[in-house]
Protein backbone atom coordinates (compact mmCIF):
# COMPACT_ATOMS: atom_id res chain seq x y z
CA UNK A 1 0.00 0.00 0.00
CA UNK A 2 2.57 2.12 0.72
CA UNK A 3 4.73 1.32 -2.31
CA UNK A 4 1.56 2.27 -4.39
CA UNK A 5 1.40 5.81 -2.42
CA UNK A 6 5.11 6.83 -3.31
CA UNK A 7 4.53 5.82 -6.67
CA UNK A 8 1.75 7.94 -6.82
CA UNK A 9 3.59 10.63 -5.16
CA UNK A 10 6.21 10.79 -7.60
CA UNK A 11 3.69 10.83 -10.15
CA UNK A 12 2.66 14.05 -8.65
CA UNK A 13 6.01 15.44 -9.05
CA UNK A 14 6.12 15.12 -12.31
CA UNK A 15 2.52 16.32 -12.65
CA UNK A 16 4.24 19.31 -10.55
CA UNK A 17 6.61 20.31 -13.16
CA UNK A 18 4.46 19.94 -15.93
CA UNK A 19 2.45 22.50 -14.46
CA UNK A 20 4.21 24.76 -12.85
CA UNK A 21 7.75 24.89 -14.79
CA UNK A 22 8.21 27.08 -17.46
CA UNK A 23 11.55 25.69 -19.37
CA UNK A 24 10.88 23.01 -21.95
CA UNK A 25 13.42 21.02 -21.01
CA UNK A 26 12.08 21.22 -17.76
CA UNK A 27 8.38 20.20 -18.95
CA UNK A 28 10.22 17.30 -20.70
CA UNK A 29 11.46 16.17 -17.82
CA UNK A 30 8.12 16.25 -15.45
CA UNK A 31 6.46 14.09 -18.47
CA UNK A 32 9.38 11.28 -18.27
CA UNK A 33 8.66 11.20 -14.49
CA UNK A 34 5.15 10.53 -15.13
CA UNK A 35 6.07 8.13 -17.53
CA UNK A 36 8.55 6.07 -14.69
CA UNK A 37 5.98 6.67 -12.08
CA UNK A 38 2.99 4.47 -14.45
CA UNK A 39 6.22 1.80 -14.73
CA UNK A 40 6.87 1.64 -11.45
CA UNK A 41 2.90 1.67 -10.27
CA UNK A 42 2.78 -1.70 -13.04
CA UNK A 43 5.64 -3.64 -11.86
CA UNK A 44 4.60 -2.96 -8.44
CA UNK A 45 0.89 -4.40 -9.10
CA UNK A 46 2.88 -7.28 -10.86
CA UNK A 47 4.81 -8.52 -8.10
CA UNK A 48 4.07 -11.75 -6.11
CA UNK A 49 5.52 -12.42 -2.47
CA UNK A 50 8.30 -15.08 -3.22
CA UNK A 51 7.98 -14.96 -6.72
CA UNK A 52 10.94 -15.50 -9.10
CA UNK A 53 11.18 -14.25 -12.60
CA UNK A 54 8.80 -15.80 -15.06
CA UNK A 55 11.44 -17.51 -17.18
CA UNK A 56 10.90 -21.83 -16.65
CA UNK A 57 14.33 -23.62 -16.38
CA UNK A 58 14.96 -27.36 -15.90
CA UNK A 59 13.89 -28.52 -12.46
CA UNK A 60 11.88 -25.29 -11.38
CA UNK A 61 8.79 -25.71 -13.55
CA UNK A 62 6.55 -25.97 -10.97
CA UNK A 63 8.09 -22.67 -8.96
CA UNK A 64 5.67 -19.96 -8.25
CA UNK A 65 6.28 -17.13 -10.72
CA UNK A 66 5.25 -12.80 -10.87
CA UNK A 67 2.64 -11.34 -13.29
CA UNK A 68 4.46 -11.37 -17.05
CA UNK A 69 1.36 -9.51 -17.73
CA UNK A 70 2.03 -6.00 -16.42
CA UNK A 71 5.65 -6.54 -17.27
CA UNK A 72 5.08 -7.29 -20.83
CA UNK A 73 2.85 -4.32 -20.92
CA UNK A 74 5.71 -2.02 -19.36
CA UNK A 75 8.16 -3.16 -21.74
CA UNK A 76 6.51 -2.00 -25.07
CA UNK A 77 5.73 1.30 -23.13
CA UNK A 78 9.12 1.60 -22.05
CA UNK A 79 10.20 1.79 -25.55
CA UNK A 80 7.67 3.72 -27.03
CA UNK A 81 8.34 6.53 -23.62
CA UNK A 82 12.13 6.71 -25.37
CA UNK A 83 10.41 8.01 -28.92
CA UNK A 84 8.30 10.55 -27.54
CA UNK A 85 11.35 12.08 -25.37
CA UNK A 86 13.58 11.91 -28.67
CA UNK A 87 10.43 13.59 -30.26
CA UNK A 88 9.52 15.87 -28.09
CA UNK A 89 13.32 17.18 -27.48
CA UNK A 90 13.81 17.50 -31.23
CA UNK A 91 10.82 19.53 -31.31
CA UNK A 92 12.51 21.78 -28.43
CA UNK A 93 15.85 22.00 -30.04
CA UNK A 94 14.11 23.14 -33.24
CA UNK A 95 11.70 25.94 -30.86
CA UNK A 96 15.35 26.72 -29.29
CA UNK A 97 16.80 28.01 -32.92
CA UNK A 98 14.07 30.06 -34.05
CA UNK A 99 12.95 32.05 -30.64
CA UNK A 100 16.88 31.91 -28.59
CA UNK A 101 15.18 30.74 -25.32
CA UNK A 102 13.38 27.68 -23.71
CA UNK A 103 11.21 30.23 -21.61
CA UNK A 104 7.65 29.03 -23.00
CA UNK A 105 6.41 32.71 -22.00
CA UNK A 106 8.93 33.71 -24.86
CA UNK A 107 7.64 31.53 -27.36
CA UNK A 108 4.06 32.60 -27.29
CA UNK A 109 4.32 34.51 -30.50
CA UNK A 110 3.74 33.33 -33.69
CA UNK A 111 5.87 33.07 -36.35
CA UNK A 112 4.99 32.88 -39.89
CA UNK B 1 11.25 -4.97 1.65
CA UNK B 2 13.29 -1.82 2.99
CA UNK B 3 15.66 -1.86 -0.33
CA UNK B 4 12.50 -0.93 -2.02
CA UNK B 5 11.83 2.00 0.66
CA UNK B 6 15.15 3.39 -0.08
CA UNK B 7 15.10 2.92 -3.71
CA UNK B 8 11.70 5.05 -3.67
CA UNK B 9 12.96 7.80 -1.77
CA UNK B 10 16.06 7.78 -3.19
CA UNK B 11 14.20 8.08 -6.62
CA UNK B 12 12.03 10.74 -5.27
CA UNK B 13 14.67 12.98 -3.99
CA UNK B 14 16.14 12.95 -7.14
CA UNK B 15 12.52 13.46 -8.96
CA UNK B 16 12.58 16.63 -7.25
CA UNK B 17 16.40 17.70 -7.73
CA UNK B 18 15.99 17.53 -11.54
CA UNK B 19 12.87 19.48 -11.45
CA UNK B 20 14.37 22.47 -8.67
CA UNK B 21 18.30 22.80 -10.18
CA UNK B 22 18.94 26.04 -11.82
CA UNK B 23 21.58 24.36 -13.61
CA UNK B 24 20.16 21.92 -16.99
CA UNK B 25 22.62 19.74 -16.99
CA UNK B 26 22.60 18.65 -13.11
CA UNK B 27 18.77 18.21 -13.43
CA UNK B 28 19.44 15.77 -16.52
CA UNK B 29 21.81 13.78 -14.43
CA UNK B 30 19.39 13.67 -11.38
CA UNK B 31 16.89 12.28 -14.03
CA UNK B 32 19.24 9.78 -14.67
CA UNK B 33 19.07 8.90 -10.95
CA UNK B 34 15.40 8.57 -10.90
CA UNK B 35 16.06 6.14 -14.08
CA UNK B 36 18.63 4.12 -12.83
CA UNK B 37 16.71 3.54 -9.76
CA UNK B 38 13.55 2.55 -11.52
CA UNK B 39 16.38 0.02 -12.80
CA UNK B 40 17.27 -1.40 -9.38
CA UNK B 41 13.68 -1.51 -8.11
CA UNK B 42 12.63 -3.81 -11.38
CA UNK B 43 15.58 -6.30 -10.70
CA UNK B 44 14.27 -6.24 -6.84
CA UNK B 45 10.41 -6.62 -8.06
CA UNK B 46 11.71 -10.18 -10.30
CA UNK B 47 11.67 -8.08 -13.53
CA UNK B 48 14.94 -8.83 -15.16
CA UNK B 49 13.87 -8.08 -19.02
CA UNK B 50 12.31 -4.83 -18.04
CA UNK B 51 15.49 -3.82 -16.12
CA UNK B 52 17.72 -4.53 -19.10
CA UNK B 53 14.92 -2.27 -21.57
CA UNK B 54 15.32 -0.11 -19.11
CA UNK B 55 18.97 0.75 -18.77
CA UNK B 56 19.77 0.77 -22.37
CA UNK B 57 16.86 3.48 -22.84
CA UNK B 58 17.54 5.44 -20.14
CA UNK B 59 21.14 5.70 -21.86
CA UNK B 60 19.88 6.39 -24.64
CA UNK B 61 17.50 9.32 -23.29
CA UNK B 62 20.00 10.82 -20.97
CA UNK B 63 22.36 10.72 -24.24
CA UNK B 64 19.38 12.61 -26.40
CA UNK B 65 18.74 14.87 -23.59
CA UNK B 66 22.05 16.14 -22.90
CA UNK B 67 23.19 16.53 -26.66
CA UNK B 68 20.22 18.66 -26.97
CA UNK B 69 21.33 20.87 -24.01
CA UNK B 70 24.58 21.12 -25.40
CA UNK B 71 23.42 21.82 -28.40
CA UNK B 72 21.54 25.13 -26.65
CA UNK B 73 21.84 26.57 -23.42
CA UNK B 74 22.64 25.22 -19.78
CA UNK B 75 21.34 27.62 -18.17
CA UNK B 76 17.59 28.13 -16.78
CA UNK B 77 16.64 31.31 -16.66
CA UNK B 78 12.56 30.89 -16.12
CA UNK B 79 13.22 30.66 -12.15
CA UNK B 80 11.83 33.54 -10.38
CA UNK B 81 10.97 33.87 -6.67
CA UNK B 82 8.49 36.27 -4.61
CA UNK B 83 4.61 35.63 -3.69
CA UNK B 84 3.94 34.11 -6.55
CA UNK B 85 6.13 31.24 -6.54
CA UNK B 86 5.09 30.73 -2.74
CA UNK B 87 1.34 31.22 -4.19
CA UNK B 88 2.50 28.36 -6.85
CA UNK B 89 4.12 25.76 -3.94
CA UNK B 90 0.93 26.27 -1.44
CA UNK B 91 -1.25 25.42 -4.43
CA UNK B 92 0.58 22.30 -5.05
CA UNK B 93 0.77 21.31 -2.27
CA UNK B 94 -2.81 21.61 -1.50
CA UNK B 95 -3.79 19.90 -4.83
CA UNK B 96 -0.96 16.95 -3.64
CA UNK B 97 -2.51 16.19 -0.11
CA UNK B 98 -5.93 16.27 -2.38
CA UNK B 99 -5.20 13.52 -4.61
CA UNK B 100 -3.10 11.42 -2.44
CA UNK B 101 -5.94 11.04 -0.05
CA UNK B 102 -8.41 10.23 -2.90
CA UNK B 103 -5.62 7.48 -4.15
CA UNK B 104 -5.67 5.92 -0.91
CA UNK B 105 -9.62 5.52 -1.18
CA UNK B 106 -9.20 4.31 -4.84
CA UNK B 107 -6.18 2.06 -3.52
CA UNK B 108 -8.77 0.07 -1.32
CA UNK B 109 -9.98 -2.06 -4.76
CA UNK B 110 -6.80 -3.00 -5.79
CA UNK B 111 -5.78 -6.03 -3.90
CA UNK B 112 -3.10 -5.87 -1.71
CA UNK B 113 0.66 -5.56 -2.64
CA UNK B 114 2.39 -8.86 -3.06
CA UNK B 115 -0.89 -10.93 -3.82
CA UNK B 116 -1.93 -10.24 -7.41
CA UNK B 117 -4.86 -11.66 -8.85
CA UNK B 118 -3.35 -12.80 -12.42
CA UNK B 119 -6.83 -13.93 -13.52
CA UNK B 120 -5.12 -13.17 -17.47
CA UNK B 121 -1.69 -14.80 -15.95
CA UNK B 122 -2.72 -17.78 -15.44
CA UNK B 123 -3.10 -19.38 -18.50
CA UNK B 124 -0.06 -17.66 -19.62
CA UNK B 125 2.20 -19.49 -17.05
CA UNK B 126 0.63 -22.87 -17.67
CA UNK B 127 0.58 -23.30 -21.54
CA UNK B 128 3.36 -20.57 -22.14
CA UNK B 129 5.53 -23.15 -22.61
CA UNK B 130 4.12 -25.66 -24.74
CA UNK B 131 2.09 -23.39 -26.86
CA UNK B 132 4.61 -21.37 -27.94
CA UNK B 133 7.78 -23.20 -27.01
CA UNK B 134 9.59 -19.71 -25.13
CA UNK B 135 10.71 -20.34 -21.66
CA UNK B 136 10.95 -16.32 -20.53
CA UNK B 137 6.85 -15.87 -20.26
CA UNK B 138 7.73 -12.36 -20.97
CA UNK B 139 9.06 -12.56 -24.38
CA UNK B 140 5.87 -15.55 -24.76
CA UNK B 141 3.56 -12.58 -23.78
CA UNK B 142 5.09 -9.61 -25.91
CA UNK B 143 5.53 -11.84 -29.26
CA UNK B 144 3.20 -14.52 -29.26
CA UNK B 145 0.09 -13.89 -26.89
CA UNK B 146 -0.23 -10.29 -27.44
CA UNK B 147 1.71 -9.94 -30.84
CA UNK B 148 -0.74 -7.25 -32.25
CA UNK B 149 0.07 -5.27 -29.22
CA UNK B 150 3.51 -5.15 -30.28
CA UNK B 151 2.93 -4.90 -33.87
CA UNK B 152 1.35 -1.09 -32.91
CA UNK B 153 4.19 -0.16 -30.70
CA UNK B 154 6.27 -1.27 -33.59
CA UNK B 155 4.05 1.20 -35.73
CA UNK B 156 4.24 4.13 -33.13
CA UNK B 157 8.46 4.14 -32.49
CA UNK B 158 8.54 3.90 -36.65
CA UNK B 159 6.11 7.23 -36.86
CA UNK B 160 8.12 8.79 -33.94
CA UNK B 161 11.13 7.97 -35.54
CA UNK B 162 9.84 9.64 -39.08
CA UNK B 163 8.53 12.89 -37.02
CA UNK B 164 12.31 13.29 -35.39
CA UNK B 165 13.82 12.78 -38.81
CA UNK B 166 11.10 15.25 -39.84
CA UNK B 167 11.79 17.92 -37.62
CA UNK B 168 15.19 17.93 -37.35
CA UNK B 169 16.17 17.60 -41.45
CA UNK B 170 18.25 20.25 -42.95
CA UNK B 171 17.87 19.41 -46.55
CA UNK B 172 15.10 21.28 -48.13
CA UNK B 173 13.79 23.82 -45.42
CA UNK B 174 13.70 27.46 -46.50
CA UNK B 175 14.83 28.51 -43.14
Amino acid sequence: MIYYLLSMLLFLIGLYGVLVKRNLIKIIIGLVLMEYATFLFLALVGYKKGGTAPIITKGFEKAVFVDPLPQALVLTAIVIGLATTALLVSIAVRIYQRYGTFDIREIRRLKG
Amino acid sequence: MIELYLLLILMILGAIIALESRNLLSAIISLGIVGFGLTLIFLVLQAPDLAIVQIVVETLSLIILIAAILKTTREDTTEEWGAKKIFLYLGGLAFLVIFLISVKGALKFLPPFGEPLMRMAGPYLKLGLEKTGAANLVAAVILDFRGYDTLGEAAVLFTAAMGVIAVLRKIGRKN
